[in-house]
């Protein structure tokens, strides 16, 4: 029995979604009286598999093989597996993003358990196991009940703020009985993004619509964002006209994002775009029209010119953030 | 080349969710149903190209669902396609829905698995990987771009922090996004000639749901906007620290 976890890293270092979701299987452990195993692969060293230990991880498995390197779901799936079958896992939570998304569903389908995919709640055991999750893009929430004997998560990142504790983690090396054919997808290219803070994982983000007027005016978004250390989204039209990459598009039919403060500059507030944006804990909308739909769904709105405003705004920061 | 793509039906973009029985069942009164965009713009466009290219022989499209999802398999259809399949099962669960399609493309044997990145209504973007672990295939999820050349696709997709090419033999399973394929409009020819294509309507494997929905909600509404004036973003940086706390 134990409540078995996906991490990820870049280059060693374990991305900050990653503590997360092992904060939040040892919530789950908790609760179930077992205790949680990490999984992780690749090039990583020990201290930082032990220091896991301070998110709630009592055991981390460790699997190399170069070929690891590149994510691949057939192979990562084959490790979940093992490791599943290793631990008795009851519960396997990963994160919902592009490898969670593509592991998750396969660990969950070979071994018939119940998914719960971009959940935003610990489970409710009072009930069953039920646990909320984001549905109809954002516009609401679902409470899902896994009846199957081992359950299956994907944790919408940004859900719980990560708080470091105490402890420290073993390290045991997994054996994983890979064959050729879990390694034929052939890379030919990887080209990284130049951003400097990936969007679904930003605490902070300024986005533009097409208010902003045109791409060449971006810049003072892009000052803002380097101020506060944010990621910069957009609006639909915007990603459709190619003024920004349509990886920066966020709404009902591009990213679904919860940052802690949304900056929506220039951006209407359609429907389709508040559905991929209103699980921000602070929405902050500056619109020159009063009548915008968007002030409806802010905390905070400031009527007027978005060139005018938002360079004042960074200035603000700018001196916030000297005095603190 | 035989391509399966599948089709999802969901409520239109623009509708305002509300439930009903304490909560526990979506409504579906005045709500227009229509193609999942993802399987619309790009999965079943790209299947449409790869045949028009000589590159497929067949393109098939499969959705799980009652009676009530025909309208929209015909709709796909009016753009284009073979044959389309109703297998006749409630689409509730994400692993039924996965391995209903699995149980059906077992008996025919595609070569190609298009699907979208996920369906706008439950968000869950499963279906995909599962259906490529239950017919023991490569799967590549979020692509942006696809290529077949013989029987290698090139494909690229999004990554963690950026985007990488791949190849792959085929049999395979892709999930697909904006980059795919560009939305087109079914014209009257189309729209004609899908009301004469076969619709075949398959019955439901023996397959149990592993999840159920118990109930809904609704975020809570805003409790209303402050607004800060323009000349004073101090007052509004001030604010963001010390009553949001998020700075």
């Amino acid at each position: 029995m134990s409540v078995l976890v996906l991490v990820e890293h870049t280059q060693g270092v374990f991305k900050k979604k990653s503590l997360e979701a092992i904060q939040y299987a040892a919530n789950i452990a908790g609760s179930t009286g077992t205790t949680v195993t990490a999984v992780a692969t690749g090039n990583v060293g020990d201290d930082a598999m032990q220091a896991l230990g301070a998110y709630g991880a009592q055991k981390v498995l460790h699997t190399t093989d170069a070929r690891l390197d590149n994510f691949n779901s057939r192979a990562y799936t084959k490790v979940m597996i093992t490791a599943a079958q290793k631990e008795g896992a009851k519960v396997i939570v990963g994160l919902h993003d592009t490898v969670g998304k593509s592991v998750s569903p396969r660990v969950a389908a070979r071994l018939k358990a119940g998914l719960v995919a971009g959940a935003v709640s610990y489970p409710d055991l009072s009930k069953g196991f039920v646990v909320k999750k984001n549905v109809f893009s954002g516009k609401a929430f679902a409470f899902v009940n896994v009846t199957s004997d081992i359950k299956v998560i994907t944790l919408m990142p940004n859900t719980y703020p990560v708080v470091k504790g105490e402890g420290t983690s073993t390290v045991e090396k997994l054996d994983v009985a890979f064959e050729d054919k879990d390694f034929s997808i052939q890379v030919k290219e990887v080209a990284k993004a130049s951003g400097s803070v990936p969007l679904s994982e930003a605490e902070l983000v300024v986005s533009g619509g097409r208010g902003m007027k045109g791409p060449e005016n971006w810049y003072v978004l892009e000052d803002l964002a380097k101020e506060l250390g944010a990621a910069t989204a957009c609006s639909r039209p915007v990603a459709d006209s190619h003024w920004r990459p349509h990886g920066e598009h966020v709404g009902q039919t591009g990213g679904t994002i919860r940052p802690n403060l949304y900056i929506a500059v220039g951006i209407s507030g359609a429907i389709q775009h508040l559905a991929g944006v209103n699980g921000s804990k602070t929405i902050v909308v500056i619109n020159k029209d009063p009548e915008a739909p968007f002030f409806k769904a802010a905390d905070y709105g400031v009527l007027g010119d978005a060139m005018e405003i938002v360079p004042r705004l960074t200035e603000a920061v700018k001196k916030f953030k000297a005095n603190h | 080349m035989k391509i399966l793509v599948c089709i999802c039906p969901v409520p239109d973009t623009t509708t305002k969710v509300a439930f009903s029985d304490n909560n526990t069942h979506f409504s579906t009164q005045g709500v227009t149903f229509i193609i999942n965009p993802y399987d619309e713009w790009y999965a079943l466009v790209r299947a449409l190209e790869l045949k028009e290219s000589g590159a497929a022989t067949d393109v098939h499209l499969v959705t799980v669902g009652k009676a009530d999802a025909e309208p929209v398999i015909r709709k796909a259809l009016a753009l284009g396609g073979d044959e389309a399949i109703r297998i006749d099962a409630d689409s509730n669960d994400t692993y039924a829905v996965a391995a209903q399609i699995a149980e059906y493309a077992k008996t025919v044997g595609y070569d190609l698995v298009l699907l979208g990145k996920e369906s706008i209504d439950y968000n869950n973007g499963s279906v995909s990987a599962m259906v490529a672990e239950l017919l023991d295939m490569n799967y590549l999820g979020f692509a942006a771009k696809i290529e077949i050349a013989g029987t290698t696709a090139t494909v690229t997709r999004e990554i963690e922090g950026g985007e990488e090419t791949d190849t792959c033999s085929l049999p395979l399973a892709i999930s697909c996004q904006k980059g795919v394929a560009e939305a087109r409009i079914p014209n009257m020819r189309g729209i004609m000639a899908a009301r004469t294509k076969p619709l075949k309507v398959v019955p439901a494997a023996a397959i149990d749901a592993l999840t159920t929905i118990v109930g809904y909600e609704l975020p809570p509404a805003k409790t209303g906007v402050k607004m800060i004036a323009a000349d004073n973003m101090d007052e509004l940086v001030n604010l963001l620290h010390t009553e949001a706390k998020v700075i």
